[in-house]
């Protein structure tokens, strides 16, 4: 299974290096840069959000209140940073309310043994229930984070301007971090308990790994990360918070989590893709190439999750425990 | 999924009043006061005769999406994205009922109302059919069918169904041969939906096919065993759940809106979500809840020029609500032992 | 001198049973301990209690005079004590390396070291003589190997006490004397073993002390050299028993399941049956012998209209008998006993009445028109519990409610009432007591007197002997060999089984 991740994950990255840089023949190369740049701001928030699924899911819980967990870090990250005037301070709380997020959602799935797709779908209710009351309109932050190249990578061929150039400063964490996970996930003592405690939690309660530890400890590594999607996307990327920002894009992400074989680079490659065939269809809108109504250009990022799950859902094997919870005593 | 009343009625009303209690500090903490806000809420949802009535009508469609939620609950199917199947039903609604003229009531109101229906299942049979045949799982997909229809209902409504004299975005009004009519006053809708209430109860109690639909949603492999077609089921169950959830939005447009906007609708698919979780998916024992979340929502607009609170309060008490009864943190305090309901765990088709 | 293992006054609940009731065992040090019981006696909750993967309700338990903490498998793993588990705990996705390693893992700093993991399986698996492939994926594995994994898993860290549940139930006789082999090493090396199976002649051939349970109490020790195995069965049952089964010849009459060409793929969509063919007659019973895992349970899924049939054709009585439709195939005259009753035969939360009526709810005198019929449903049900002698207090209770043997019951009284032409029972007494065995065999061979051609699959190989008129022997996919079920031979089975040619 492992080999043959790597092999898909690869692929896709390919097609999407090739795609750029096709894209970048045909057309004039500040067009190419502008939408390369916002392929990648399309991108990485899904594909940070797919680390969420990954996280939880390689454990065996299956986690779709990713949307939910954006949302609320979200929510504290813009209105601290707005009240305290620090950037910092507020993208620290989104982690922190990520956290606690997904505490919540362990003790529900973990402990309390709840249905996984029930307390996610709480976990949602709950946040927009939260935001929409609690939201006030006139907040603003002080600033947003700058906007800067990396200065030797950014003049690699292709990719430089791909993945180094005009994006700020979380942008360039989650190209951190996201190979950070596949090494955490595939070479590490860590990873490997993971990996069995989502595939047979038995095998590790066995071996004397605790698997409710583990469950535990990745579903809140998940929420840290959720919590950072959240800030960036509020503090970074948009640089402001409204109501149901997510608008699903936590379950497109679960979608590109499949999609990629539950292999963070996989899930990753997938999720630039995404973005960018997203930033394209944008493009094409605003010059005016076309003139398909822009509900329909709206539609596309959902449409394509469908399909892409269409195609590659019924073919993918999920960690095999991912689901359900661990009784000890039938070990 | 029958259970004892006593200790388990228990569980929902602590709930409640759990989720008044954290309310209440919410609602202070913004320099209101509790007391005003929840009076305000049971004046208008239950006291006066206007105020029942709204809340009985707004129960009856709840009750609806709440069967549509229930239905799929018990085919081991977790219709989560029922409200695009709302909109679509609603919108077709209304295009038959202002568009075909010269019906009479009693036949013009019961098509409209089965063309909405049918759109609502088609959405709803497409996410199933998706699974049965690609093993999408229908979480995703019909969240993800959400978006898409909540985008071509606004294509169309802002295009070809537009009324184009108003200056705002909203169809024609539908014909009154496709209107609800109101028995002496009391909300025809609540009496539909109770009845459909009955209905889908005894589907799963006394029919073959409500015990096939039972029994893929407990043990597909047993279902199989015994020579029932998973995935038949599976698309049925969706395409069902579905047409419940076009019907409520055929109904809602023809009890209450008149027309269609989709702001309308808003909140119709996610509270029966709530509502079908609060009555663990069973049809009769959902209609409580759904009174009680037609009253919040009917009083909701109150709110905010009575009590000066925001009217989104509303759907942190729902949202609180839910999380203290499905969450078996009450249930424990009380030693309630009904079961906590499940939908299929995992991604598996 | 000190006992290596001391386990006193251990008792342990669960809702319903006392699976342990106030039990004390001593093992030394190079001893071989055979715990014996019935399924369901109790014994692989008072292993699972030394281990730490079961918490007991009071006692205690002593190794090299040392109280180990209750409920920590880490602690347990620390004072030496390995175990090899009834159900295999590996991670199937997973390399042979990962699966040993995991737990405690070779490292430098965060990361796994590869290297230094693989050398040590490599030199472990020397050691022992226990050949694996280090990189190979455990699920590509033959079960035998898998268990050798488990083996070595177990013996990774130096060890003083070795627990084995029921090894050998899916090993090939060849590789249980492989087994017993690597038990007796270890012991004359001074681990000390405790050892649990139900198979009496491998408790005669390894084991210097055996211990007796029965309902979760210990009701004797006693040792090879003392006793026989009719002594040891009446021990484990609290009767006489009669370890042979009592039929009349078989009046054979016209073929009725004809099987012709069959391929089947497993789940991973590999080819698990491949161009089968095989005759059933009416009123014959025909015994598949085998390994489990070469292609029984995809044959008898396909056969039964639930795995699609990728080639070939299944007739009964005459007639195509449909693919992919169990239904259609169960209208045609077919009853099948599942292997996994939790799984496919049984609806756990629905009552027994429902259970009873699991694939005939929607026919006649069950449903009309759509429409169920309860009271037909009730006095159907009524009349099966009192017949199959099924232990309920009423048949509205679920099945969850019901013991293993009684939940047997529920599917073998649905399968065996519907006068069927052909039934297909795959592992009929899995799991059950000694009564309900003896009940379900006895059934089965009035099924067979009655007219109708029982194909019986089974991995206990004493089942097949006792019951079957022919026996099919089945590897990889293929049937090796069919020969008369009367005066078989066991050697020469058990070496078709293992794959070996004559
Ligand atoms: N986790 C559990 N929960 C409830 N009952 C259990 C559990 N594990 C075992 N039992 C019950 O305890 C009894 C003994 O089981 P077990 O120790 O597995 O027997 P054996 O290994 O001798 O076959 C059985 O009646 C079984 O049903
Ligand atoms: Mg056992």
């Amino acid at each position: 299974m492992k080999r043959f991740n790597i092999k898909i994950w690869q692929l896709l990255l390919t097609i999407a290096l090739l795609a750029i840089w096709i894209y970048s023949y045909i057309a004039n190369t500040d067009i190419t840069n502008s939408v390369v740049a916002s392929g990648m701001r399309f991108g990485m928030p899904l594909a940070l959000a797919a680390m969420v699924g990954i996280m939880c899911e390689r454990s065996g819980v299956i986690n779709i209140g990713i949307e939910g967990t954006m949302l609320l870090s979200g929510f504290t990250g813009f209105y601290i940073a707005s009240w305290s005037k620090n950037i910092v301070v507020g993208l620290l709380v989104a982690i922190l309310t990520g956290v606690l997020t997904s505490f919540v959602h362990a003790m529900m799935t973990i402990q309390w043994k709840m249905d996984q797709i029930i307390a996610g779908t709480i976990i949602n209710i709950l946040a927009s229930g939260l935001t929409s009351f609690l939201y006030k309109e006139g907040s603003t932050i002080p600033n947003s984070w700058p906007i800067f190249d990396i200065p030797l990578l950014g003049r690699l061929p292709f990719i430089g301007h791909a993945f180094f150039t005009q994006q700020g400063p979380i942008q360039y964490l989650g190209l951190l971090l996201i190979p950070a996970i596949w090494v955490m996930m595939y070479k590490t003592r860590w990873g490997l308990r993971t990996r069995a405690v989502g595939e047979n939690p038995g095998s590790a309660d066995t071996a004397g790994v605790s698997v409710i530890k583990v469950r535990m400890i990745n579903v809140m590594i998940g929420g840290a990360i959720g919590g950072l999607v959240g800030g960036f996307i509020c503090l970074e990327l948009v640089g402001s918070f409204s109501k149901e920002f997510t608008a699903g894009s936590g379950f497109t992400a679960l979608a590109l989590m499949i999609f990629g074989r539950w292999n963070p680079m996989g899930a990753f490659a997938a999720a630039i893709l995404f973005g960018l065939a997203q930033a394209l269809s944008t493009q094409l809108q605003i010059f005016g190439v076309t003139n398909i109504p822009n509900q329909f250009i709206t539609m596309l990022p959902y449409v394509f999750t469908i399909v892409v799950l269409a195609v590659s859902a019924g073919k993918v094997r999920p960690p095999a425990a991912a689901g359900r919870s661990y009784e000890k005593e039938q070990a | 999924m029958k259970f004892k009343i006593s200790r388990d009625a228990l569980v929902p009303v602590a709930s409640v009043l759990a989720a008044l209690a954290i309310g209440a500090i919410l609602i202070a903490a913004q320099g209101h006061s509790p007391l005003e806000v929840y009076k305000v809420l049971i004046v208008k949802g239950f006291q006066s005769t206007a105020g029942l009535q709204a809340t009985l009508s707004k129960a009856g469609i709840l009750i609806m999406s709440g069967l549509a939620i229930t239905f799929g609950l018990r085919a081991g199917l977790f219709n989560i994205g029922a409200q695009g199947q709302v909109l679509s039903g609603a919108l077709a609604f209304t295009y038959i009922g202002y568009r075909v003229h010269g019906l009479p009531i009693w036949i013009h109101l019961p098509f409209a109302l089965l063309v909405g229906a049918l759109f609502g299942a088609l959405v709803g049979g497409f996410a199933g059919y998706l699974k049965a045949t690609r093993g999408v799982h229908e979480v995703i997909s019909t969240i993800m069918l959400n978006s898409i229809m909540a985008a071509v209902v606004d294509y169309l409504t802002q295009n070809q169904f537009r009324l184009k004299s108003q200056p705002n975005t909203r169809t024609p009004d539908i014909l009154h041969s496709a209107r609800l009519p109101h028995i002496f006053g009391f909300p025809t809708g609540f009496i539909v939906a109770v009845i459909l209430a009955v209905v889908v109860g005894w589907i799963f109690r006394k029919s073959t096919v409500g015990f096939e639909l039972d029994t893929v949603g407990k043990n597909r492999n047993a279902a199989w065993y015994a020579g029932i077609s998973v995935k038949k089921s599976i698309v049925l169950g969706m395409l069902i759940s579905g047409a419940i959830a076009g019907f409520t939005g055929g109904m809602f447009s023809a009890e209450t809106t008149g027309y269609f906007v989709p702001a309308f609708y808003s909140g119709i698919g996610f509270d029966g979500i709530t509502i079908a979780l609060l009555g663990r998916a069973n049809p009769i024992a959902i209609i409580p809840g759904a009174i009680f979340i037609g009253g919040m929502r009917s009083a909701q607009s109150a709110i905010q020029f009575q009590a000066g609170v925001s009217p989104d309060i509303i759907n942190l008490l729902l949202a609180l609500v839910l999380f203290f009864a499905t969450a078996p943190l009450i249930a424990k305090m009380i030693k309630s032992n009904a079961k906590s309901i499940t939908t299929t765990s995992g991604w598996g088709s | 001198m000190e006992a290596l293992l001391r386990i006193e006054n251990l008792s342990k609940s669960f809702p319903g049973v006392k699976a342990n009731d106030d039990i004390s065992i001593d093992v030394n040090k190079g001893e071989i301990v055979a715990l014996l019981g019935e399924n369901g006696a109790g014994k692989s909750t008072l292993v699972k209690s030394v281990f730490g993967l079961v918490k007991p309700d009071s006692g205690t338990i002593t190794i090299k005079g040392e109280v180990i903490e209750p409920g920590d498998t880490a602690a347990a793993i620390r004072h030496g004590i390995g175990m090899v588990h009834q159900h295999f705990q590996l991670v199937p996705v997973m390399s042979v390396v990962e699966n040993i390693i995991l737990g405690d893992e070779p490292h430098k700093g965060a990361f796994v070291t590869k290297k230094a993991a693989r050398e040590e399986v490599i030199a472990l698996s020397k050691r022992y003589s226990l050949d694996v492939d280090p990189d190979a994926i455990v699920e590509d594995l033959p079960v035998g190997i898998q268990q050798r994994i488990e083996i070595l898993k177990a013996l990774r860290k130096d060890i003083d006490l070795l627990i084995l549940d029921e090894p050998s139930a899916v090993l090939t006789p060849h590789e249980i004397d492989e087994l017993l082999e690597v038990i007796r090493k270890l012991a004359a090396s001074g681990v000390g073993i405790l050892f649990i199976t139900h198979k009496l002649h491998e408790v005669m051939a390894v084991a210097d002390r055996v211990v007796v349970l029965r309902n979760g109490k210990l009701v004797g020790t006693t040792s090879p050299k003392e006793t026989d195995e009719e002594g040891l069965a009446q021990m484990m049952v609290g009767r006489n028993v009669v370890l042979s089964v009592e039929k009349g010849p078989a009046r054979v009459k016209e073929v009725a399941l004809e099987i012709r060409e069959l391929s089947v793929k497993d789940d991973r969509r590999l080819d698990a049956v491949t161009h089968f063919s095989l005759e059933v007659h009416a009123g014959e019973i025909l015994g598949i012998a085998g390994v489990e895992g070469n292609g029984q349970r995809e044959l008898v899924e396909a056969i039964c209209g639930m795995r699609h049939r990728e080639n070939g054709s299944v007739r009964v009585s005459g007639k195509d008998s449909p693919d992919m439709d169990p239904r259609g195939v169960h209208l045609m005259g077919v009853s099948h006993i599942p292997e996994d009753r939790e799984k496919d035969g049984l609806v756990s939360s629905y009552s027994i009445a429902d259970n009873l009526t699991l694939n005939q709810f929607n026919l006649k005198p069950f449903a009309d028109k759509g429409v169920r019929n309860f009271a037909a449903r009730d006095e159907y049900a009524d009349r099966l519990v009192k017949e199959f002698d099924i232990r309920t207090p009423s048949f509205q209770n679920s099945a969850s409610s019901l013991s293993g043997g009684n939940k047997q019951k529920v599917v073998v009284a649905r399968e065996l009432t519907q006068n069927a032409h052909v039934i297909v029972a795959s592992q009929p007494t899995r799991g059950v007591d000694v009564g309900s065995i003896e009940f379900i065999h006895k059934q089965l061979i009035s099924a067979r007197d009655g007219g109708a051609a029982v194909l019986l699959v089974s991995a206990e190989l004493d089942e097949i002997l006792s019951l079957s008129d022919r026996i099919a022997v089945m590897f990889g996919g293929k049937i090796v060999a069919i020969i008369d079920g009367q005066g078989a031979d066991r050697q020469y089975i058990g070496r078709l089984m293992a794959g070996l040619s004559e």
